[in-house]
């Protein structure tokens, strides 16, 4: 599998640390809201087919990225970074 | 006269085996059950098993999407062991591991269990004292366990790297003797067979698409081959649960589905007669009756559902082998294959009522799910005849995640990849 950095460009995925579901929504620190500290720390879409995922490129420039991943045929369809929290669209 | 047995063997020998049935039907779905079980895997056929026999319940169906035992059961490793260090995990793999002890009998069919022993080597002092302390823990639950020096891991097997020299030196071990090997595909077709002759109509070749519901009640499901209706609804399905709990509506669990690896080599002589694990990175080995070493080591690490893994864990497995036996470097891979794994969020399993009315779930086995079989299915049944859990599955349930009761035996917090 590779997995094209927007910096590096691509490489092989052993250079990259998989950080899981990209779906979930972190509360703010503060927030008492037991249910969504829960949804988000236990809670996974695990759907099979495309998968919005965090990766960190951890071998490399250690850039975090959002990967859209189909986890029937490993196929990526689009990297970018993840900048701007786990629920947040790219800003670059 | 048992089924099985020597004097049925002689007698069909002698009448050119022309006597013997299939072991299982291969019936029609009915239009209605007092319970389905979706899954014909091993865990989803114990279950029917553990039904009928145990609670007269004969009146159900095993719906498998592809043949009998084509996923889990027939791709794992075959270790069975019950050391483990949280109570909750002891006592349940501990009920395992019994009824591991008389299966074949229980079954009439030879299920090759083989207690050969299940030997955690240590490698840190540290690591050591940790075996030290789930040892403990086990032995005072009643379960068998022997800390190792490293002259007797020597002795027990010669081919392993004991040297100062050794990549990783080896210090001493945890040892289980009671656990073991068994073959699993014999597993699933013995328990076919149990169900199968108690009433069970195991139907291949169906696939769920969808359930029927009245209301949030679970009422049957839609099928490849046409509705089903019944009273309780039970799902098996291990790496599919995501899947076929969206199509009951329900969109997150605390599970996610992952890729594990395993390989099997050329047939050697025997060279190692235990379960062996590595402690500094992630590896076990046995080796088969025909004489292939059975081996595997971490998952691939990312979701997935593609019952096939790629080559940097195969580089992993392979270079963890070569450092415990430098003398197998040369032996040949003869296949390898991947399984799907429901990894939960603590590492242990979910076999509870609910979450819907009419629906019971058996899921997260990780990677441990074939050892777990038999309890697995006693206690899922034990749960669908009752309407409640047995005392060995009450911790196992769905909600403990969200009530700070969560069973995580190797402490790394919900990181799925990791457990």
């Amino acid at each position: 599998m590779l997995i094209t950095c927007p910096y590096c460009g691509p490489r092989d995925v052993i250079e990259f640390t998989y950080q899981g579901d990209g779906n979930r929504e972190r509360p703010q620190p503060a927030s008492q809201d037991l249910d969504a500290w829960n949804a988000y720390v236990y809670d996974r879409l695990n759907p099979a087919g495309d998968h919005n995922e965090i990766w960190q490129h951890s071998g490399g420039c250690r850039a975090h990225l959002r990967v859209v991943r189909n986890t029937i045929s490993h196929e990526i369809l689009s990297t970018a970074f993840a900048r701007g929290g786990h629920k947040t669209e790219s800003r670059s | 006269m048992a089924e099985y047995s020597a004097f049925s063997l002689l007698k069909n020998a002698l009448t050119g085996n022309k006597d013997w049935k299939p072991a299982w039907r291969k019936p029609d779905p009915k239009a209605s059950y007092d319970v389905i079980v979706i899954g014909g895997g091993g865990h989803g056929l114990s279950t029917a098993y553990y039904l009928a026999k145990e609670h007269g319940i004969t009146n159900v169906a095993v719906l498998e999407k592809g043949w009998l035992g084509s996923g889990n059961v027939g791709r794992n490793t075959t270790a069975v062991r019950s050391n483990y260090l949280l109570p909750q995990n002891t006592r349940f793999y501990e009920h395992s591991m019994k009824l591991w002890e008389n299966l074949s009998h229980d079954l009439n069919y030879n299920v090759m269990f083989s207690q050969r022993g299940c030997l955690n080597l240590a490698h840190t002092p540290a690591q050591l004292d940790d075996y030290a302390k789930r040892g403990n823990a086990m032995r005072h639950l009643g379960v068998d366990a022997e800390l190792m020096s490293v002259d007797r891991i020597k002795r027990l097997v010669p081919a392993l790297d004991v040297s100062g020299s050794a990549r990783f030196p080896v210090l001493g071990g945890l040892m289980q003797p009671r656990a073991g090997t068994a073959r699993h595909d014999a597993v699933a077709w013995g328990y076919a067979r149990g169900a199968d002759r108690r009433g069970v109509d195991i139907i291949e070749n169906c696939e769920v698409t969808g359930f029927l519901r009245d209301g949030d009640r679970i009422t049957g499901v839609s099928t490849t081959r046409g509705e089903i209706r019944a009273k309780k609804v039970a799902l098996a399905v291990a790496g599919s649960t995501g899947r076929v709990m969206q199509l009951a509506g329900i969109s997150h669990m605390p599970i996610e589905s992952h890729v594990l690896q395993a390989f099997v080599s050329e047939s050697l002589k025997p060279v190692v007669d235990t379960v062996l694990t590595f402690g500094m990175g992630h590896f076990y080995i046995s080796q088969s009756d025909k004489g292939g070493l059975v081996y595997g080591g971490d998952l691939d690490g990312y979701n997935s559902y593609a019952q096939r893994g790629s080559l940097p864990i195969v580089d992993e497995v392979m270079s963890e082998m070569v450092a415990l036996f430098p003398g197998l470097a040369r032996v040949r891979m003869l296949r390898s294959w991947g399984g799907l794994c429901d990894m939960t969020m603590d590492g242990s399993p979910i076999i509870a009522a609910g979450p819907l009315p009419g629906m019971y779930l058996n899921c997260g086995w990780c990677y441990g799910g074939f050892k777990a079989t038999p309890a697995s299915g006693w206690c899922f049944a034990y749960t669908i005849a009752k309407d409640e859990p047995h005392e060995f599955n009450a911790p196992f349930t769905l909600d403990r995640f969200y009530r700070g009761l969560v069973i995580d035996d190797k402490g790394q917090g919900a990181t799925p990849r990791l457990h």
